[in-house]
Formats: C-alpha cells, structure tokens, sequence
C-alpha cells in the first residue's frame, strides 16, 4: 500500500493545480494519473483564460456575464469565488513563466470571447491550454511532487455507512498499467479527483479518447451524487471529420460564420442580432444545426468559419495552431478557405456535486475542473471560463483537503432524504443479475479502520479484474461503447425530444445488460488497455445515464438543454439543480435549489439574448 | 557514416547571425511536399474508393505465449478518405484483435501520445494520413527504446532527460504589486515560442543517432527546453548561467553533430538542430567572454 497526504487523481490542469497548492500547505501530495500528466486533455484548450485583470473591467463583471451565459443554473458562492479568484491565479501562472501572448507594452494579452462583456481573455495563441498544463507540470516537478503515471485509478476506498452523507474517504484503488499491479493508496487527509470531462460517451466530440468520466462515475457509485448532468456544451466550430476543436479564438479575433448561400446567418436569420458569431456556444450551435435543416447547411452537414480576412499576418500571430489543425485534420487551408465547421460534443457543465472548497458529501473526498460541478457554469459554460476554473477550484481543493482554515461553505451537499423523488418511467440503473465483478459500487467491511477500507477496496478490485480476465468469451466492450454513442449522439444531443430521450435510457438498459457479459480477451497483465478501456466503458454507461435522466427530468429549454415539447426557461419551476445518486444500483433523481444569493446581493434571472 | 557530410556545412551556416532563414526555407520545402502530397492525394483518393489497406504492426508481449518472438501481424483495413494511421490501428483493434496495444489520447497531435515509426519514420499516428503513405503501411514502435508492449515504448529515460535541464521557470524576483505580471516584450515572446510548442512525443530523440549512441546525451527535446529558459528575458543572470553549464557538460549541446534528424521528424516543426546550435553560440560566447 503506497500512503500520502493528498492523493490527486488525474494530472491534468485542475489536478497540477491541486497538488501544487496541497504541497505549499505542506502537505505530501502525490498525483495518480492514467497518462503522463503532459498527456492531459487541457493541452487541447486553445482559446484562453478569463479573468478581470484591467482598468475597466471587474470581478463583478465577469460573475454577471458567467451567471448569464449559465443561463440562471449556477450557484453565486461559486461564481463570485471564481471571478474574484481568476485574477490571482492568471498572474500566479504568469509568475511561474507561462508564455501568454503579449502587449507592445509587454502586458499580458486579453481578446474578447463570446458572451462576455469585455476584452477579458488572456490566452497563450491558440493553444493556451497546452501552455498552461505544462507550465503546471513544471511546477510540479520544481516542487518533486510525487506522480505516479499511467497508474488507472478504478475505485475509491470508502466506508460503508447507510446514508452517504456519513462516509469517509480514506484513499483510491489504482493499478499500474505497465506492470498490472494492483495497488491501494491510502490518503491521510483528502483524495481529490480531477479526471476531466466524459466526452466519450459520445462519437463526435473534442474530447480525447481518454475521457471517459472515470472520477464522475466512481464518485457515483460511492455515494456521491451527480449534479446538472444534462448541461452538455455542443461547441459550434469542430473539424466534421474528426471532431477537432477550432477555438472560438477564430470568432473573437473577427472570424465569420456563414452558410451554403453565403449568408451571414448569425445576423441575417435573427438567431443574435447584437453579438452575432459572439453570442454564447449554445446559441451559435443550435443556429448552426437549424441552417443545416432547413436546407443551408453545406453538403447537408456543416456551415463555413472564416477567417481569411483577418488578414495572414494576424491569423499567424495569434491563431497559428487553427492553420495546423485545419491541415492536417480536414485537409483545409485556413489563409486559402473557408473551414467547415459543425457542432460537437465539447464540455461537460454538470458532475460531482461539490461545494466551493471542492468538497463532496463525502469526508475526505473532492473533485475540482470538468469532472467537478461546484456549479459554476450552470446550463452553459462561456468560453475561456474553463481553464480558470481548473486553477480557481484546484488550488481550493487542495488547500482544504491539505487542512488550511477555510469559511464554512455556503453550497450544501449530500443526497437530501426529503427531497422529492422524480419518477421517469423508464427502467434505470443496474440489472439485477449484476455481479460484484461489473458493479464497482461500494465495498462492504465491518471495519472502518483507514488502511483496512483501503485493503478491502483493493481486494474487492483485484477479484474484479480477475473475472473480467478469466472470462474466456463474451461480449467486446467497444461495442458495447460504440451503441451507447450512437444514442446518445442520436437522442441526447443539441435538440432533445421526449421520445429520443426515453429510446436513449431503453438502449443505455439494454447495453447495461450486455456489459454483463463484458470480456477482456486479452489476458495480459503488461499494458492491457484492454482491460483499462472495458472498466472505461462501465463509467461511461453511468455517466451517460445520468445525463439522459436530468434531460428527460428537465422540461424547460434552458442553456445548453432544449427541449421540443419545452420551448421556454421556466423559472418558477426549474431553478434548480437536478441531482442524481446511484443508491445502490437503483438511481433516484431529485432536485436542490439554485443559489443566487452572491455577495453583492442577489441575481436576477433576466431575458437572455446576446 | 554519410552524416557526417553535412556536418561542417551546417556548423558553418549555424554560425551566421540569423538562423531564420533556414528554418523558414525548411517550413517552405515541408509546405510544399505537403501540397504535392495533398494534389498527389486527392487523385489517389479517386482510384482507391472502396479499397482495403494493408496494415502491418510490430507486436510483442513478453508474457504471451506466441507474442515474447517479436512479431509483424497484418491486418485489412478498409480505407476512408482522410483517415489517419491512428485511425486505422483503432480498427484494427476494435474489430480484429483487442489486445492490439498503443497509446494515444488527443487525436490532435497536442498530447504527443502516439508517435509511432511509420513506413520507416517517426511521425505522430493522429497526424498522419494512410493515403500519404506507400502501403502496405508498416507500423513499428519507436527505434532506440525499450518496447513494453506493441507499439508501447518505456519512456522513462525521455522524461528524466527532460527532467535533467531544470524545466521550470525560474526568475530572480518578482513583481510586487497586486495583479501585477513580469513584462515580457513581444520579441522575446515570438523568439522562444517555436521552443514552447513542444509535446514531449519523444520522435526526435528516436530519430537521433546520437542520443543511440550515447544514453546520456541530454537529447534534442531536453536541449530544447533549456532553450526555451535560457531564451527567456524573464529569467535573472545567474539562472541562465546555471542552464549553460546544464547543457555544456559532457552529454550536452557539443554532442550534438546537426545531422537535423530531430528537425525533420517534429511534429509541431521545432527547429531543434537550430536551437541547439544558438546554445552552444551562447556557450562560446560566455567562455570568451571569462577567458
């Protein structure tokens, strides 16, 4: 059993963060990652970071502009620590010598972003997350911090109270992939995950293949409710072919959108007559998708992003990497043509249920960045708000779970037993021939002592694997990924309807029943991704659930969440949070309110037009 | 060895005040293979619609009964246009032989994951198209380092020589003011950005024949990283004094003989041998200038 303070789980941008702010409390933080830490998906973040850094501007500002793109689903504890906090964290990254792009005067850079209300993004050219998540990673190895990489964390240790609310969080269950071995961390103080976003749960998405929601899902089944899954952000400018991201850097510098009659559709259609191709992502991509229906799409499929007349010497100055991406991943020259461009999957508003620390029901247990929702982004995420909030949230979570005297937190936790119940109709959760070997929930062992929970999880995780390598045939679990992102791209997408989303959770029961015939067929104990990625599959059948049920729950049109039989925010009904838990393989759907009581009083739900 | 023809040609051309030019003739050569690739492509495409694609991928597990012997094992892939060799060795894996084993992640040549020795090349598998490639298309894991498994290399030894250079900015005193940032003039910016792109992917130390021959050879991607440092009008004298010494020892920039290999198979177009060759004009520099 390996032991330490704080143990980080991802060693992406939030989880750098996390560590290094654990370790500057003095705590002996280590980081346990599937991929090298410089492997992370925030190295595919090209657009930039918000903070209000300038004369003009304000942390009041850009909370105001952050609850509006959220379209009123954000809590203002949240949103007034994150505008407040941004700032601090930009030049803490600037003090640790990231290259952002740069002034005449030798100031950091700031261009204007959709949905905001000033110049406020900061940005390292078109690929300020590359630069951010190795400007961490230096720090962590300034500092020594442990990292243990291409070690796959695939269970947490828990106790096994009834109520959730009660349970502690004494470490994690990792095995290294190179050798097989199965191992238990023990966490003195806290473990903290930060595993990113759950973008494979669809076919098109910018998110890597490594983003499976593992933290989401093993939090889940610990205890943890998931929160606001519905909220998924569809980004309006991804390469068809590929799904590869063109930042809406493209857009803030002055690229336009049009479609096949060579309309500038944001304006000639209405869809945002102030912003236009500014206005927030959830806007411009359902403008998009109608273009294509109604008969101007190109080849029936995408629209067209241009940024030809910026002019080269500008587009190489600050938009260089677009130019790569084009070329290599659609074949399009960026100074030569018009890019093709189409909605996808991009961002994940909801996850963990947190409070402002980063804190879960759970004792001992955080989870900060996109695997987190400490509901900041509510029903739709502005663009440059998601690197902040990695160092915004990090740092929190790592100061607390390393022990530094932080406020009593004004977000609550925890599944609520008086909160009313949701029936969907529809059958949920686990099947009831699930064996101990694909469930992964919870372990049970009379004795809470810390290393013990930890023993048992680990045990618990090697009988597991041991199943899943035993089984000498069975069911491939790249096809069982391969149905549920046909659904979910096919009914749980930017436009969502009733009956699409009740077909979805039919097929997400039935590719549930599948998984229990899972098989590993190779039976190696030396990197066996295969392995890795069936136990992948399991969180995401989870997670995608999860976020079908809050859509078919929902009925309103807020933010990124449309509705066909639902063409309006209804506030009166739904400023809340949908929350669900797993309670033991049977998911319960429940609601808490929104808070939006900040610190300058209250925020008013208002028209949202851009 | 023939490499050492280029040799003194190069040293001298190193030793003109700009690099630049060279690099960007360089870019204008790749470009314009690329275009002739593209042209080349796009016809290609037309003849081989609804074509099959051999592919052919190093295998090995040392625990495996038929897999501890290395081994080639092919597989048919069905061709789509624009598909990657990535691309194709998902298929492979998906639908033929799922403990067929490599990493990847992005897709988008950002996490540097997946460089492959493609038809006898270090090149990224995400960034690569099969139909710019003489099939069958074979499929080999980085020359020069231990194989784990497949196509999985150890990388260890890449990460400790990128960690043997001081990775890690650092500046003799900061600002003090609230909110306040270290300036850094746009120059100074555009002259370490090309350093600042790297993605540690490791194709360039593979391709090295130096860094074969000598294990302890920092390597172009470490070299690279301390150049951007030392490049840095951020950082105080005395640290970049600290970062001479790192890369003029023994292993460090002298080795390097500017074959240009490393420049040639970067993925994001680091002009590597050239970043090399302005550390050690600093390093003569600062010699004469205690001499």
């Amino acid at each position: 059993m390996y032991e330490h303070d704080v143990i980080v789980v991802g060693g992406g941008g939030a989880g750098l963060r996390a560590a290094i702010a654990a370790h500057e409390e003095g705590a002996d933080a280590a980081i346990v990652t599937k991929l090298h830490p410089v492997r992370s998906h925030t190295g595919a973040a090209e657009g930039g970071i918000n903070a209000a850094l300038r004369e003009g501007d304000s942390w009041q500002d850009h909370a105001y502009d952050t609850m509006k793109g959220a379209d009123y689903l954000s809590d203002a504890p949240a949103v007034d620590t994150f505008a407040q906090t941004a700032p601090d964290e930009v030049i803490q990254l600037e003090h640790w010598g990231m290259p952002f792009s740069r002034e005449e005067d030798g100031t950091v850079s700031q261009r204007p972003f959709g949905g905001l209300s000033f110049p406020r993004t900061t940005y390292a050219g078109a690929e300020t997350g590359h630069h951010m998540l190795h400007t961490l990673y230096e720090q962590v190895v300034k500092r020594g911090i442990e990292v243990y990489d291409e070690w796959y964390v695939s269970q947490l240790a828990v106790t096994d109270e009834d109520d959730p609310n009660e349970r502690d969080c004494h470490g994690v269950v990792a095995w290294d992939v190179q050798s097989g071995e199965v191992a238990g961390f023990r966490a003195r103080d806290g473990v903290i995950l930060a595993t990113g976003g759950p973008g494979q749960a669809y076919d098109h998405t910018t998110n890597a293949v490594a983003n499976t929601g593992d933290g989401v899902a093993i939090a889940y089944r610990a205890g943890v409710p998931m929160e606001d899954m519905e909220m998924v952000q569809f980004h309006p400018t991804t390469l068809p072919s590929t799904g590869v991201l063109i930042s809406e850097g493209v857009r803030g510098e002055g690229g336009i959108l049009y479609n096949s009659e060579g309309e500038r559709f944001m304006f000639e259609y209405g869809y945002a007559t102030n912003d236009g191709e500014l206005a927030s992502r959830d806007v411009v991509a359902r403008a998009e998708l109608t273009e294509v229906a109604e008969g101007r799409g190109v080849e029936d499929e995408y629209v067209y992003l241009d940024m030809r007349h910026l002019g080269e010497e500008r587009i190489t100055d600050r938009l260089e990497n677009i130019l790569h991406l084009a070329r290599d991943f659609e074949g399009v020259d960026g100074l030569e043509e018009p890019m093709p461009v189409k909605p996808g999957q991009h961002y994940a508003m909801g996850g963990i249920e947190v409070d402002e620390h980063g804190e879960t029901c759970i004792d001992g247990l955080y989870a900060a960045g996109e695997c987190a929702c400490v509901s900041l982004h509510g029903a739709n995420r502005l663009g440059g708000n998601a690197l902040p909030e990695l160092i915004v949230f990090g740092a929190r979570a790592g100061r607390h779970a390393a022990g530094a005297d932080m406020p009593e937190p004004k977000i609550e936790t925890g599944p609520d037993p008086d909160a009313e119940r949701e029936d969907l109709g529809v059958p949920l959760g686990e099947p009831s021939r699930a064996e101990a070997t694909t469930d992964g929930g919870t372990v049970e062992h009379p004795d809470s002592d810390p290393d013990a929970v930890v023993e048992a999880a680990a045990d618990a995780e090697r009988e597991r694997i041991e199943t899943l390598l035993e089984r000498e045939d069975g069911v491939n679990h790249a096809d069982v990924r391969a149905d549920l992102q046909a659904t979910m791209t096919e009914n749980v997408n930017v436009f969502r309807e009733e009956a699409g989303l009740k077909q979805a959770l039919e097929d997400i029961q039935e590719a549930r029943e599948r998984y229990q015939d899972v098989y590993v067929a190779d039976k190696s104990r030396t990197f066996n991704t295969d392995l890795q990625h069936t136990i992948e599959t399991r969180n995401l059948l989870d997670v995608a659930e999860a976020i079908a049920m809050g859509a078919l729950a929902r009925e309103e049109f807020r933010g990124a969440h449309w509705r066909a039989e639902h063409q309006e925010r209804k506030d009166d009904e739904y400023l809340k949070h949908t929350l669900v838990s797993w309670n033991d393989g049977d998911p319960e759907l429940w609601y808490r309110p929104v808070l939006l009581e900040g610190d300058e009083g209250a925020y008013e739900p208002k028209e949202r037009s851009y | 060895m023939s490499t050492q023809t280029p040799d003194t040609e190069t040293e001298s051309e190193a030793e003109q005040p700009s690099s630049k030019p060279h690099h960007e003739r360089r870019l204008a050569e790749k470009r314009e293979r690329a275009e002739t690739k593209e042209a080349e492509r796009a016809a290609a495409a037309q003849d081989i619609k609804g074509e099959t694609v051999e592919l052919k991928v190093f295998r090995f597990d040392p625990e495996i009964e038929g897999k501890e012997e290395p081994r080639f094992d092919s597989f048919t892939i069905p061709f789509e246009k624009g598909m990657t060799v990535l691309d194709a060795l998902i298929y492979a894996r998906d639908q033929y032989d799922s403990s067929l084993t490599f990493r990847h992640s992005c897709r988008q040549a950002v996490c540097g994951s997946d460089a492959f020795f493609i038809n006898g090349r270090q090149q990224l598998g995400c960034q690569t198209q099969m139909a710019d490639l003489d099939w069958p298309v074979r499929v080999e894991p980085l020359p020069h380092q231990d194989v784990v498994k497949d196509l999985v290399v150890e990388m260890d030894h890449f990460y400790d020589q990128m960690e043997a250079v001081d990775p890690f900015f650092d500046p003799d005193d900061l600002p003090e003011g609230e909110l306040e940032e270290q300036r850094q003039s746009p120059e100074n910016r555009e002259n370490i950005k090309l350093s600042t792109r790297c993605i540690w992917c490791g194709a360039c130390m593979s391709s090295c024949n130096i860094a074969a021959g000598d294990n302890k050879y920092l390597g172009p991607a470490a070299i690279n990283k301390a150049y951007r440092f030392y490049m840095d009008e951020r950082e105080g004298e005395q640290k970049r004094q600290e970062r001479l010494e790192i890369i003029e020892q023994e292993h460090g920039v002298w080795r390097c003989q500017t074959q240009f290999s490393c420049t040639n198979v970067c993925p994001k177009d680091i002009p590597l041998t050239e970043h090399i060759q302005e550390l050690k004009r600093e390093a003569v520099k600062q010699n004469l200038k205690f001499w």
